[in-house]
C-alpha cells in the first residue's frame, strides 16, 4: 500500500464527518435505540410515552408466549407465512423465473431480447404505489383485466384479493422482483466464454445438459449471491402493504406488516421495536452469511489477477 | 533552478524500514538518475522530494530551503509521472496550463504560454484535442510539457519513459537529453533501465533495498562499479562476475576459480589486506574486454560454447565456465565469430575489477 | 437449420412470448386507461383518445402540490447524498485512516440490518425527538442516512478506478488538496455522482414507508402517498384521474433508468435496487 503523506488522517476525518453524523443519526444510532426502546412499555400517548418504564424481556416473552404466539394476527402466524413467503414469491418465484427469463432471452433476436427485458424491468422499476395501483385495477372483481381474460377462456371470475390473497402477493412478488435475478443471470451467462458452449455443441450435449454440466456451476457464485440478496429484499418488503395491507383478516400479515401495525396502528412501540430486534437479527444472520461469500469471492479474484 | 540536499531521508511503513538513511546532494543544474531495481525505494525518495509522502525521519532541502515538511504545492517543482496522469476532462492546452491556473494566470496568458511549451515539444497541433485522443508518444510529451511550463526549482521524473514502446523509448530519451543540455534543469530521474541512466545522468545514484550504494557520474559507476551489485545492474550484458579464491604464493597473489586463470599479482596492497578478511573473492571482467583467444598475458576463462549471437555491429559469444558460472564476450565487427565447443576468453589484468567477499570494490593497484 | 433445432427455436420462442405477455398483462391497463376520459378498471379502447385526463391533473391542486413534494424531497435528498458521499467515498479511498476496513464493514452491515419496517419505529422516535415529525426535511434527512452507505460503496469503487497520480500531479503542479479534489476528482468522477445521485433519486421518488410515517399533513405529502390513499380511501376513486396521474408520476424515472442505461450500461443498477 502506497500511503499519501498528503491526504491527512485529520482531512479524511473532515470529509467523513457529515455522511458519518447522517449514518450514525438514522442508521446505526435506530439500531441500539431499538433494543432500549424493545425493553420498554413505550407507546405513543399517554403515560408510557412521556415516561416509558423499563420492562425487561416482557414484549419477548409477549411474543413468544405459548398461549398466544398461535393465535390469529400473532407473532407466531405471521413469522410462519413470512417463512413461506420468501420461500415462494422469492426463491421459486423470483430466482428461477429471472433464471429462465436470462437463459431464454439468450436465444432470442436483439430486439426481441431488449422487448422481454423492458418488459420486466418496467414491472421492477415502477415506483411501488403504482404497481399498487396497477394490480389494484388487474385483479378487480368486475373489470380488472385478469378477470376479463378469464372469463374470455370461461373459467369462473374470482376476487383474488379476497379468495387468494397469500398467492396473489406471492405472484405479485415474484412478478415484481424478477427483474433482478434476470440481470444478473443474464450478465452471468454474458461472463461465460462461448466458446465453453460451442465445445459442448461440438461434443453434441443438449440445451439441458449445456445448463446443467457447464452453465450452473459456473454461475454457481451469482446464483448463491442473488439467493441470499433476494431472500434478505423479501424478507423486509413492505410493498404488499399496498394490495392488501395485511388483510384480509391477517391472511398476508407478513413481519414487516405485522411490524408496522403494531407500532404505527396500535402504538405499542415496545412491543414493535421487540418485532424490529428479531427481524434485524435475522437480517444480521443473512448479512454475516453474504459478506462472508463477498470477501471470499473477492480474495479469489484478487489470487487470480 | 536549484540545488537538492537529502540529509539521512528514512521512511518506514509500520515496523518495516523501506528506505534507511539516504544522504544525496544534487547540484543545480545537475541530472541525476535514481537507478535500480524495482522495490529498491528509488520511487518513494523522489515521491518524498515531491512532498507525496513524508519522510519518517531526515530533512529536505531544496535551493537550501528546508521542504521536509512542505506542501508538495509550496516546493515549486515539475513532475512527470509514470501513467503521465493527464486529466481526462480537459484539453490538451488545459493540461499543459494547469499550473499556471492555480498559480492564478489569466486564460489567454497561461494559454500563450502553454502553446509555447507545446510548440517546443511538437504537440503544438493537438491542443485542442483531449487526452484519449492523442498517441502514447504525445501523451508522454504533454505531461513533459506540463512540468516545463512553469519556471521550477526543480524538475521529477518517475519512470517517464517506461509505458513507451522500444522506439519511442529511444527517440524520448534523446529528446530528453536534449532538453537537459539546452535548459540545464535539476532534476531526479527515477529509472530502471541502466541504458537510461547512463545516457541521461550527470551522476547516478544506484538503488538497492532502500540504501544508495553508490553515487557517481556514469562512466565512473560503469568503470568502477563500488560492488558486485552495481556491476551486474549496470551494462548490457552486465559485467561478467567469476568467484575465486585468492591465495599467497611466492611470486605475489594468485586467482584461482572454476574456469579461471590467472598469472599472480606482484603487488597489490588493497588487494593483500583484503586477503586477511577471507579468501574467497569476485573477480569482474566487461564482455568488452573478453577477447576470444586460447592464450594471453593476463588471464583466461576456459569454457563450452552456449550461445552465438550476431547483432550487426557486434557479436555476443557466451560459454559456460568449468565452474558453471556463464560468461558472455562482446566481439565488435560484423564479421561472424568463429568457434566451436571448448574454448577461451582472455583478459588484460589491468581491466579486471575485484570485489572482496563480502561484494565491495577491492582498490586498484596503484 | 435442422429440425431439431428450429423445433428448439420455436419452443423458445414461444416460452419467451408467453412470459412477456404474462409480465406485461398487469400494465397493459395503464397504456389506454390514462388517455380515455371515462376510464374504469377494465380494459377499453379510449374511443376517441384524449389528453383530458393530463389535464384534470394538472388542475388538481393537491395532485400537482403531491408532485411538488416529491420534487422537493427527492432534490434535497440527491443533494444532501451526492455531496456528503463523494467527500465521505473519497476519503475512504483516499485517506489513510486508522480502522478505514472496520468502518467499511459496520456500514456494510448496518446498511443492510437496518432497512425497512423494523427500523421505522426508532426512526420515527428519533424524529420525533428532533421535533421534526410532519416536516419534509424529516423525510429528506432520514432518507439519506439510509441511502448514503450505499451511494457511499457506489462512488468509493469510482474514486478507486481513478489514478492516484491524477490528484498527485495536481499537487505538485501547485493546487491544494481541496483544489485537486475540486479540479480533478469531482469532474472525473461526473459519471459515478451521476448515477448514485439517479439512484438516489429513483428511490426516494417511489419511497413510500417513510413519509407515509414521518408525515402527517396532506399538503406535505409526496405523489407516492397521495396515489395510495386515492386508490385505498373508502368508495370509488376517481379512475382517470388517478390513471393518468400514476403515468406522470412514473414517467421521471422511467426517463431516469433509461438515461442510465443507454449511457453507462445497466450494470451499474445490479445489487444496488434495495
Amino acid at each position: 500500500m502506497r500511503n499519501s503523506g498528503t491526504f491527512s488522517s485529520r482531512i479524511g476525518v473532515a470529509f467523513m464527518t457529515p455522511a458519518g453524523v447522517l449514518v450514525t443519526l438514522f442508521v446505526v444510532f435506530p439500531f441500539f435505540w431499538i433494543i432500549a426502546v424493545s425493553f420498554t412499555n413505550r407507546s405513543l400517548l399517554g403515560a408510557s410515552a412521556l415516561h416509558p418504564q423499563l420492562v425487561g424481556l416482557k414484549n419477548y416473552l409477549d411474543l413468544f408466549d405459548p398461549a398466544t404466539f398461535w393465535s390469529q394476527g400473532g407473532f407466531g402466524p405471521s413469522l410462519w407465512l413470512t417463512v413461506q413467503f420468501v420461500v415462494f414469491s422469492a426463491l421459486c418465484g423470483q430466482v428461477l423465473l429471472g433464471l429462465v427469463l436470462a437463459w431464454i432471452s439468450r436465444e432470442l433476436s436483439p430486439r426481441a431480447k431488449s422487448l422481454l427485458q423492458g418488459i420486466v424491468m418496467l414491472a421492477w422499476i415502477l415506483p411501488d404505489v403504482v404497481v399498487g395501483f396497477a394490480w389494484f385495477a388487474y385483479l378487480d372483481r368486475d373489470a380488472g383485466t385478469l378477470n376479463q381474460l378469464l372469463r374470455g377462456l370461461h373459467v369462473p371470475a374470482a376476487d383474488f384479493l379476497i379468495e387468494h390473497p397469500f398467492l396473489t402477493i406471492c405472484v405479485f412478488n415474484a412478478w415484481r422482483g424478477a427483474a433482478f435475478s434476470m440481470m444478473l443471470f443474464d450478465a452471468a451467462l454474458q461472463s461465460i466464454p462461448p466458446s465453453y458452449l460451442e465445445t459442448a455443441d461440438v461434443v453434441g450435449a443438449s440445451g439441458w445438459q449445456k445448463l446443467r454440466d457447464i452453465v450452473l456451476p459456473l454461475i454457481r457464485g451469482h446464483i448463491v449471491t442473488d439467493l441470499i440478496l433476494i431472500t434478505m429484499w423479501t424478507f423486509n418488503v413492505f410493498t404488499p402493504f399496498l394490495l392488501t395491507a395485511g388483510g384480509p383478516s391477517f391472511e398476508t400479515d407478513i413481519l414487516p406488516i405485522y411490524t408496522y401495525r403494531i407500532a404505527f396502528k396500535s402504538f405499542e412501540f415496545g412491543k414493535g421495536a421487540a418485532i424490529g430486534v428479531i427481524v434485524m437479527l435475522i437480517n444480521l444472520a443473512f448479512s454475516l452469511v453474504y459478506l462472508r461469500l463477498a470477501q471470499r469471492g473477492l480474495r479469489k479474484k484478487g489470487k487470480a489477477a | 533552478m536549484a540545488s537538492i540536499q537529502l540529509d539521512k531521508i528514512g521512511k518506514s511503513f509500520g515496523a518495516v524500514d523501506t528506505i534507511h538513511a539516504i544522504d544525496l546532494d544534487i547540484g543545480d543544474g545537475e541530472f541525476v538518475c535514481l537507478l535500480g531495481p524495482s522495490g529498491c525505494g528509488k520511487t518513494t525518495t523522489l515521491r518524498m522530494i515531491a512532498g507525496l509522502e513524508q519522510p519518517t525521519r531526515g530533512s529536505i532541502r531544496i535551493g537550501g530551503r528546508d521542504v521536509t515538511r512542505a506542501q508538495p504545492k509550496d516546493r515549486n517543482i515539475g513532475m512527470v509521472f509514470q501513467d503521465y496522469a493527464l486529466y481526462p476532462h480537459m484539453t490538451i492546452a488545459d493540461n499543459i496550463a494547469y499550473p499556471l491556473k492555480v498559480r492564478g494566470m489569466a486564460e489567454a496568458q497561461r494559454h500563450e504560454k502553454a502553446r509555447a511549451i507545446a510548440e517546443v515539444l511538437h504537440i503544438g497541433q493537438l491542443l485542442d484535442r483531449l487526452p484519449a485522443q492523442i498517441s502514447g508518444g504525445q501523451q508522454q510529451r504533454t505531461s513533459l510539457a506540463r512540468a516545463l511550463v512553469h519556471p521550477a526549482d526543480a524538475f521529477l521524473f518517475d519512470e517517464p519513459l517506461s509505458n513507451l514502446d522500444a522506439r519511442m523509448r529511444v527517440e524520448a530519451r534523446a529528446f530528453l537529453c536534449h532538453l537537459q543540455r539546452s535548459r540545464g534543469m535539476t532534476a531526479v530521474y527515477v529509472t530502471h533501465d541502466q541504458a537510461e541512466a547512463m545516457a541521461l545522468s550527470t551522476r547516478i545514484a544506484v538503488m538497492c533495498a532502500g540504501d544508495i550504494v553508490q553515487y557517481a557520474p556514469p562512466l565512473e559507476i560503469y568503470r568502477r562499479p563500488a560492488t558486485t551489485f552495481v556491476a551486474g545492474f549496470v551494462g548490457d550484458p552486465p559485467m561478467n562476475l567469476v568467484a575465486a579464491q585468492a591465495t599467497r604464493c611466492d611470486r605475489g597473489i594468485t586467482l584461482r576459480g572454476g574456469g579461471l586463470e590467472m598469472s599472480a599479482f606482484a603487488s597489490w596492497p588493497a588487494l593483500d589486506r583484503a586477503l586477511d578478511r577471507g579468501d574467497r573473492v569476485t573477480l569482474g571482467v566487461r564482455p568488452e574486454h573478453l577477447r576470444i583467444a586460447a592464450d594471453g598475458a593476463g588471464g583466461r576463462l576456459h569454457g563450452k560454447l552456449f550461445a552465438n549471437e550476431a547483432m550487426g555491429p557486434e557479436s555476443l559469444v557466451t560459454l559456460d565456465l568449468d565452474g558453471g558460472v556463464r560468461v558472455t564476450a562482446r566481439v565488435f565487427g560484423d564479421a561472424p565469430v568463429l568457434v566451436e565447443g571448448d574454448a577461451a576468453f582472455a583478459f588484460d589484468a589491468a581491466r579486471i575489477t575485484l570485489f572482496d567477499s563480502a561484494g565491495n570494490r577491492i582498490d586498484d593497484p596503484v | 437449420m435442422n429440425r431439431r433445432a428450429l423445433i428448439s427455436r420455436i419452443v423458445f420462442s414461444v416460452c419467451a412470448a408467453l412470459l412477456g405477455v404474462a409480465f406485461a398483462l398487469p400494465l397493459i391497463w395503464f397504456v389506454f386507461a390514462p388517455f380515455n376520459a371515462h376510464a374504469d378498471l377494465d380494459l377499453a379502447l379510449p374511443a376517441p383518445p384524449t389528453l383530458a385526463n393530463f389535464a384534470r391533473v394538472f388542475a388538481n391542486g393537491a395532485a400537482v402540490g403531491a408532485l411538488l413534494n416529491s420534487l422537493l424531497q427527492a432534490f434535497g435528498t440527491v443533494l444532501l447524498v451526492a455531496t456528503t458521499a463523494t467527500l465521505a467515498a473519497y476519503a475512504l479511498a483516499r485517506a489513510t485512516l486508522r480502522g478505514k476496513r472496520v468502518i467499511e464493514y459496520v456500514l456494510l452491515l448496518f446498511s443492510s440490518v437496518v432497512s425497512g419496517s423494523a427500523a421505522m419505529v426508532p426512526i420515527f422516535l428519533i424524529v420525533n425527538a428532533l421535533g421534526l415529525i410532519d416536516t419534509q426535511l424529516a423525510v429528506i434527512l432520514v432518507f439519506a442516512g439510509g441511502l448514503l452507505p450505499t451511494a457511499m460503496f457506489i462512488l468509493r469503487d469510482f474514486i478507486a478506478s481513478i489514478p492516484r497520480g491524477y490528484e498527485e500531479s495536481a499537487l505538485v503542479a501547485g493546487a491544494s488538496p481541496w483544489r485537486a479534489f475540486v479540479d480533478v476528482v469531482v469532474p472525473v468522477l461526473r459519471p459515478g455522482v451521476t448515477i448514485a445521485a439517479v439512484w438516489a433519486f429513483v428511490q426516494v421518488w417511489g419511497g413510500f414507508l417513510i413519509p407515509f410515517v414521518l408525515l402527517r399533513s396532506e399538503q406535505r405529502m409526496p405523489a407516492s402517498v397521495e396515489i395510495y390513499s386515492f386508490y385505498s380511501q373508502a368508495g370509488t376513486p376517481i379512475v382517470p384521474l388517478l390513471a393518468a396521474y400514476s403515468v406522470l408520476y412514473s414517467l421521471p424515472v422511467i426517463a431516469l433508468y433509461w438515461y442510465v442505461n443507454r449511457k453507462y450500461g445497466f450494470r451499474f443498477f445490479g445489487g444496488i435496487k434495495s
